[in-house]
């Protein structure tokens, strides 16, 4: 197997196993600086334990892992962030009592002075997560409003900011939008664009065929710890993606009797 | 970007009202609480109650109780309750009287290893509380009867037979550190207050009030502190971050497990603060001392603004939480309403604080979760 030189992160034939289960049998995967990829796969396609593969959480039981061209080796998350490579998961790492800005710092507060005297710069603090927020384009009442007044596609936006705020240059957004209503689902994907316009990988998790294709560059589909093939934007209609993560036959069954619905 | 948004943004900002912005502080119902028990008092109280000599009379439980209850509100706020404080008062006072009396140690050693020895069963506790993941509720209740018990025995022990160990104040009488930790402060001060007319005096000149109880400026400094902690520094921000999610909060790289230990060892050492100011007062020990007080720390926190379920809450609060407590059963007395009506009023005050705070935390919530 070769070394890979490209920039960003690529993936080469890794597996996984836990005792007899065999999670992941040899899946390659890259994603490169400013491009959107989009990982689809039902249920149970080894999707979760990929990613937490890609950030640090488990170590692949085989395979090669390289970033920017050197490869590595990552025994823990905080190891992957030092990296560059950051992960909003689903429950997104927020606190709703606690304000936007608190929420934005958290467990990373910037601080002044020295000694005992070292405290949180609250002025600082405030002053970039407003800012931050309005590149995004959310408008918050003040930096002290609460994460639990923001709807649910602006959580998810204030955990992508974050991370891109505090150095991540791939970005893994575990099913971001598998819980939001119409509009929200297309702030977050407004939000993912934006994000890959400064140049932010994205690997874009979810088993939604058309938010994958609003916002994808590159699409690989997962099924049974496989990957099904690649395919890049332009060359594989809706039909095709989803008829691949249902692993063809059923579905195009059941989407006669649906009417193409689905 | 352009202006335009610049201007819209600030016109939002307006949008939001002073008494809103007032609604969301979770120490709102504490002031508001001492607002209405002062104009309760001064209109069925005897008129003594608020001059300089009444103040003092009722800062004094006031500050015992505060230096409890903001130990308490940190703790509640980083998402663990300590229901053995009361119990470590007791504790905390027969170790710091066993090292006085007993042993005969200046108080530059004895105050130092009674916090000492009151922050390692802290860790305990939280040890317990950490590694088995059971409520602290539970972990913590269980330390009341075992320190309250240990503390019976001790003092047995000690004494040969008595529950009280006396002649504190003869060992430290000498002591240079006393004056911090017992009596009043500003004493020089008042006088010269008390020859210039601006306080009252008893009719052979000496002032009234000599001084301020060292109790009610320890108490001051702590609310001080406590607040600067948890407004203006990150270790503030990792504590409301614990209570509010600890999972949340541990994946964004706050020491969870480390800030909830250093909070039950503080709170254990604030009760042996109390212990200590309290044993130096009256001179001896008791193994009742500090009864029931967990109950009353508790709820002078969550009268503070404080949420049972963490994450949320302040030490000013639990400030004026605690000087509600001094002024109802203090207050009382210059009325000729029954002291017992004190409990009565505790529980209510606990009953429309939780409901209240409730509320509060719903605003600020948005009510979208």
């Amino acid at each position: 197997m070769e070394d890979v030189k490209t920039d960003g992160v690529a993936m080469r034939d890794i597996e996984k196993h836990f005792g007899n289960v065999i999670a992941l049998a040899g899946v390659s995967f890259d994603v490169r600086p400013g491009e959107c990829h989009c990982l689809l796969g039902d249920n149970g396609a080894g999707k979760s334990t990929f990613i937490k593969t890609m950030s640090g959480v488990y170590k692949p039981s085989s395979g090669r892992m390289f970033v920017d061209g050197k490869e590595v080796i990552f025994n823990s998350p905080r190891e992957a962030m030092a990296a560059g490579i950051a992960t909003v998961y689903q429950d997104l790492a927020m606190i709703p009592l606690m304000s936007v800005t608190r929420n934005f710092f958290m467990g990373r507060e910037p601080t002044k002075g020295w000694g005992p005297f070292k405290r949180f710069d609250a002025a600082k603090a405030a002053v970039v997560t407003i800012e931050e927020m309005r590149k995004m384009g959310i408008n918050l009442r003040g930096p002290d409003q609460a994460v639990g007044t923001l709807s649910g596609g602006e959580r998810q936006t204030v955990a992508i900011s974050r991370a891109v705020y505090f150095g991540a240059k791939i970005l893994i957004l575990d099913e971001p939008t598998s819980a939001l209503g119409v509009r929200q689902t297309s702030n977050v994907l407004a939000t993912i664009d934006r994000v890959r316009k400064h140049g932010v990988g994205v690997v874009f998790i979810t088993h939604n065929v058309r938010h994958a294709l609003a916002v994808g560059d590159r699409f690989t589909v997962l099924n049974r710890g496989k990957t099904l093939g690649t395919a890049e934007r332009g060359k594989i209609s809706p039909e095709e993606l989803q008829d691949m993560m249902a692993g063809g036959q059923e579905l195009a069954e059941l989407e006669g009797s649906l009417g193409g619905t689905v | 970007m352009s202006t335009g948004e610049t201007a819209a943004r600030d016109e939002r900002i307006k949008e939001e009202s002073f008494i809103a912005r007032l609604m969301r502080r979770p120490e709102l119902g504490a002031i508001a609480g001492v607002v209405l028990v002062t104009v309760f008092f001064l209109f069925t109280a005897d008129s003594t109650m608020f001059t300089l000599a009444g103040f003092m009379n009722f800062m004094t439980p006031a500050a015992q109780l505060g230096i409890l209850a903001i130990g308490a509100a940190l703790l509640m706020i980083g998402g663990e309750f300590d229901l053995s404080v009361g119990s470590m008062v007791a504790f905390a006072g027969l170790f710091f009287g066993a090292c006085v009396v007993t042993f005969g140690t200046p108080l530059v050693v004895a105050i130092p290893a009674t916090l000492v020895f009151a922050a390692i069963v802290g860790s305990i506790n939280g040890q317990i509380v950490l590694r088995t993941g059971l409520p602290s509720f539970i972990v913590t209740l269980a330390f009341l009867f075992i320190l309250r018990g240990l503390s019976l025995v001790g003092l047995k022990w000690a004494t040969g037979g008595s529950t009280q160990l006396r002649g504190v104040r003869d060992a430290v009488e000498s002591d240079p550190l006393t004056q911090f930790f017992s009596g009043d402060a500003f004493e020089g001060l008042f006088r010269v207050f008390a020859n210039w007319g601006l306080i009252d005096t008893f009719q052979n000149g000496v002032p009234k009030v000599q001084g301020i109880p060292v109790e009610i400026l320890w108490f001051i400094a702590l609310a001080i502190v406590a607040t600067y902690v948890l407004l203006r520094t990150p270790v503030g921000n990792w504590i409301f971050a614990s209570g509010g999610d600890a999972n949340a909060a541990s994946n964004s790289g706050v020491p969870v497990r480390r800030v909830k230990l250093s909070l039950f060892m503080l709170t254990a050492m604030c009760a042996a603060f109390v212990a200590i100011l309290t044993v130096l007062d009256s001179g001896s020990t008791d193994a009742r001392r500090g009864f029931q007080k967990e109950f009353e720390a508790i709820i002078a926190a969550v009268i503070g603004g404080c949420l049972l379920t963490g994450g949320y809450g302040s030490a000013i609060g639990a400030f004026f939480g605690a000087i509600i407590f001094g002024m109802v059963l203090i207050g009382l007395t210059y009325t000729d309403i029954d002291q017992d009506w004190y409990l009565v009023f505790l529980g209510g005050m606990l009953l429309v604080a939780v409901l209240f705070n409730n509320m509060i935390r719903r605003r600020v919530t948005g009510e979208r979760d």
